[in-house]
């Protein structure tokens, strides 16, 4: 039994072929990351399996079952969770309250009753993911926070929804060293916790030191799959981010 | 018939373009388009009937006036609404009613307000007895295309134009001014919707109503022909055309004007961003 | 070395005092917190008392208004931009005259039916759109009831252009005004704690990113049409509730009129807080009667006004007025 798989998935936009012919297997409870030069197709693929996009042929599945063509949001109550490169939090919302918004969903009301007050159980989690409990940071409204909080925010969403397989994409984007370094032990608890992660990233030293396998893609294909020091050494890969070397 | 669908066609994309290089270029959705277009007819009017100045310079008046005025509702107004999508909509749909229902109160209704025909009389085409006044318009419209085609293929104003609308930011780091272009662009649709206004409105008589419905056309058009997308507004307006005449001669002529209407749901339905629309991010649907 | 001088808002104290467990502290704190709630409700129904026939009449019409005003408001905030707030009107109107005209149900069934169908029949015709973005929804709010206006011209079905009339009219004076009075208070008390409980997080949530409330686990299809319901039901209640009380419903139901309206209102009086829609209803609406002399014409005023208020003032008045209310400004020096 796969944990997830993606076959043969296909995706065009009038004559732009966004994601061609692209199968990968995920098992569970690893790292996996999804690398590849500006406009490759990593985030339309996001999107596909995450049920914001159709695909135009293909198939994924998650568990052995078929979740191709899904409603986002049931994909979500699946356990399949994700982040946005956008970061676009509920702006009038004060912090702790955007992270009150999953809980509402059938897959967190499941679970059952335990779960606990709403208020207090987004609390627990954004202290957590970093925010200083008792401070009135989780009280501001979404739209003053920086941008660091606001990433926090975004992984504390999918700790809310209870997540198994989280997908980031591009969390690193606009962070600074010192806040990549606080982040990244947070996704690695998730792994040593037994979730599944697949993280979509330009910031390759960071991912390379925290991830099992990596799949690089361009230009809406995989070239080449493997562990990070595989990766790092393939002429492939060197190629399509850095270009072709003229010759004299 | 394929004669009448031909015209009608024409009339339909003349129509819709002003409404679409506004919206193409600076993505302001000039929701007085029908209210500009209806003002053309009357200023003309104003200045032919009451002011008996020749045929043709009313028609430079009407458009030059248009034009300034369509411009002015960009600099005073929308200039501050800058990326609010939606006060944007708000507001030129708002100056739109204030122009038709003004005009209305002013009682501009009846047989009185109409603009006689260029070339009166008419000739034989397959067939089909087309009055001389419509094979104008044709050639109007056509020639209006091919000038436009160049212009924003092949002139430094015209590839300003489409860099705009691209990327405003980008534009801006060039040393093009994405707001005085946005200016020209709202400023030379109310002068392509005066000019359709022109030559069309000698075909019937001018009416405020007909202000609304030709806001409604031209959102037809463009939405099924797809935004930013030129080729889109000729092929909606030919689809909706024929549509329009079929449907005058097999079913009954009142439902005409919901034929515009009815496409435009069924697209937005199936295809949001039209036929050869290029927004791919509205394909997601959720 | 310069001073520069900005001007800062802080809250005043009274606000900052009220906010918290401290404002069962005086009777000035609480009064401070209950007058701008209570105030309004008083001024109306005194003037509703005390106005002559005619004002009470206007009164009647505007707090329907207001309630449109305020529909409008709500499925703004959930992002869902209506241009065509006739429609649901409209259907209201409809089904309760027709319900009264073709089945002679009486009024007391025909405007509750008549409120829940319209509801039903606007989110039905709306249901489509609601997987459009943005500006593309707001186009088709548009053309649907302009659309269903030359349907029923053309194919003439319940009376066509002109109608039918001769209904059952709401009993006496003091009904009516009861009703609409009661209505309007009680649909604005109500809204507001919706909005504010954690349900209504999720509309406002809606709005600011709908992706996200879709990748958080909700089928945010399902919440617009609850809030396509909710907001149309409002409207069709007031068209409903009109029909009877004009004793006739025809295409005039459809006015470009009602469509603009709310929008204004919500515009001058302040959008995304439900009571500053309703602030606005009530400028405007005695406003447009007393321009009635006028005709059309009170449609370029509310245009007009709408515009001014779009560039001049875009955040409304009832922003501005309660900024004024709870902070102050100031000029401070930074050195």
């Amino acid at each position: 039994m796969s944990y997830f798989r993606v076959e043969n998935l296909r995706k065009t936009f009038g004559g732009i072929v966004a994601v061609n012919n692209v199968s990968f297997e995920v098992k569970k409870g690893s790292l996996v990351g999804i690398i590849g030069p500006n406009g490759c197709g990593k985030t339309t693929l996001v999107n596909l399996i995450t049920g914001f996009l159709k695909p135009n042929s293909g198939r994924i599945y998650f568990k052995d079952k078929d979740i191709t063509g899904m409603r986002a949001s049931k994909i979500a109550n699946k356990g399949i969770g994700r982040t946005f490169q956008m970061v676009k939090p509920f702006y009038r919302l004060p912090a702790f309250k955007n992270i009150i918004i999953p809980l509402f969903s059938p897959k967190v009301k499941e679970l059952g009753e335990h779960y606990g007050d709403k208020e207090s159980v987004a609390l627990n989690i954004l202290e957590d993911i970093g925010f200083e409990r008792d401070s009135s940071v989780p009280f501001k409204p979404a739209s003053v926070l920086p941008h660091g909080y606001l990433k926090r925010l975004e992984i504390a969403r999918i700790i809310a929804l209870q997540s198994e397989l989280l997908i980031f994409d591009e969390l690193y984007s606009g962070l600074s060293l010192a806040e990549v370094a606080s982040i990244s032990p947070i996704i690695e608890r998730f792994v040593e916790d037994g979730k599944t992660v697949i993280m979509i990233e330009h910031r390759l030293k960071e991912l390379f030191r925290i991830a099992d396998k990596v799949i690089v893609m361009d230009q809406g294909e995989i070239i080449a799959e493997g562990s990070p020091g595989v990766i790092m050494k393939n002429e492939k890969v060197k190629k399509a981010y850095l270009g072709v070397e003229l010759k004299r | 018939m394929i004669v009448y669908g031909f015209i009608n066609s024409i009339i339909l994309a003349l129509i819709a373009l002003g409404f679409s290089i506004t919206f193409g270029i600076s993505r302001v959705a000039n929701f007085a388009h029908g209210a500009f277009y209806v003002f053309g007819g009357v200023v003309t009017w104003f200045f032919l009937m009451k002011m008996g100045l020749p045929y043709v310079l009313s028609a430079i008046m009407a458009v030059l006036i248009v034009g300034i005025v369509g411009g002015l509702m960009y600099r005073l107004l929308l200039v501050r609404l800058r990326g609010l999508e939606l006060s944007e909509v708000i507001t030129t749909f708002a100056v739109g009613i204030i122009i038709l229902e003004l005009m209305r109160s002013a009682g501009i209704m009846g047989f009185e307000y109409r603009l006689p025909s260029f070339i009166p009389g008419s000739t034989e085409i397959l067939g089909t007895y087309v009055g001389y006044q419509r094979i104008f318009i044709v050639i109007t419209g056509l020639l209006l295309l091919a000038i436009l085609y160049l212009f924003v293929h092949h002139t430094k104003l015209g590839l300003s134009f489409r860099g705009v609308a691209q990327e405003d930011h980008t534009a801006l780091s060039l040393g093009i001014n994405p707001d005085r272009i946005s200016m020209l662009s709202v400023t030379m649709g109310s002068m392509i919707c005066t000019i359709a206004a022109i030559v069309i409105l000698p075909l019937g008589t001018i009416s405020v109503d007909e202000g609304y419905d030709i806001l409604l056309k031209s959102l037809a058009v463009c939405i099924i022909g797809g935004l930013e997308s030129a080729t889109g507004v000729i092929v909606a307006s030919f689809i909706i055309g024929y549509a329009e005449v079929l449907t005058s001669m097999y079913i009954s002529s009142t439902l005409t004007m919901v034929v515009p209407l009815a496409c435009m749901l069924l697209i937005l339905l199936i295809r949001p961003s039209g036929l050869f629309g290029k927004h791919k991010e509205l394909e997601e649907r959720i | 070395m310069s001073d520069t001088r900005r001007k800062e808002r802080i809250d005043r104290c009274i606000k900052a005092v009220t906010d918290d467990i401290f404002c069962l502290s005086s009777m000035r704190e609480m009064g401070y917190l209950i007058l701008p709630r209570v105030l309004p409700v008083f001024i109306v129904v005194m003037a509703v008392i005390l106005f002559p026939l005619y004002w009470k009449k206007v009164m009647i019409i505007t707090c329907i208004m207001g309630i449109m005003a305020i529909s409008w408001d709500f499925m703004a905030s959930c992002g869902l931009i209506s241009l065509g707030q006739a429609l649901y009107f409209a259907m209201g109107a409809y089904t309760a005259g027709g319900l009264n005209y073709y089945l002679g149900l009486p009024i007391y069934l025909s405007i509750p039916i008549g409120t829940i169908a319209g509801g039903l029949l606007s989110t039905i015709l709306i249901f489509p759109a609601l997987r459009l973005r943005g500006i593309y929804f707001s186009m088709v709010t548009l053309i649907i009831p302009l659309m269903l206006m030359r349907i029923i011209e053309a194919t003439k079905i319940i009376g066509g252009t002109e109608g039918v009339s001769g209904l059952n009219s709401l009993p006496g004076t003091w009904p009516p005004i009861i009703i609409s009075v009661t209505a309007v208070w009680l649909v604005l008390f109500s809204m507001r704690r919706l909005i504010s409980s954690d349900y209504g997080l999720i509309f406002v949530a809606l709005m600011d990113n709908d992706r996200a409330v879709e990748a958080s686990g909700l089928n945010i299809l399902w919440f617009k049409v609850q809030a396509i319901f909710l907001g149309s039901a409002l409207c069709s209640f007031c068209g409903a509730f009109m029909t009877h009380y004009y004793m006739s419903v025809g295409i005039s139901a459809f006015a470009l009129d009602l469509s603009i309206f709310p929008i204004a209102a919500s515009v001058i009086g302040g959008m995304g807080t439900l009571a500053g829609p309703l602030l606005g209803a009530f400028i405007l609406g005695p406003l447009s009667e007393a321009l009635r002399s006028f005709g059309t014409f009170r449609i370029v005023i509310y245009s007009a006004l709408l515009v001014a208020f779009i560039v001049g003032l875009p955040e409304g008045l009832f922003h501005f007025l309660r900024r004024k209310y709870e902070q102050i400004e100031r000029w401070t020096e930074e050195k």
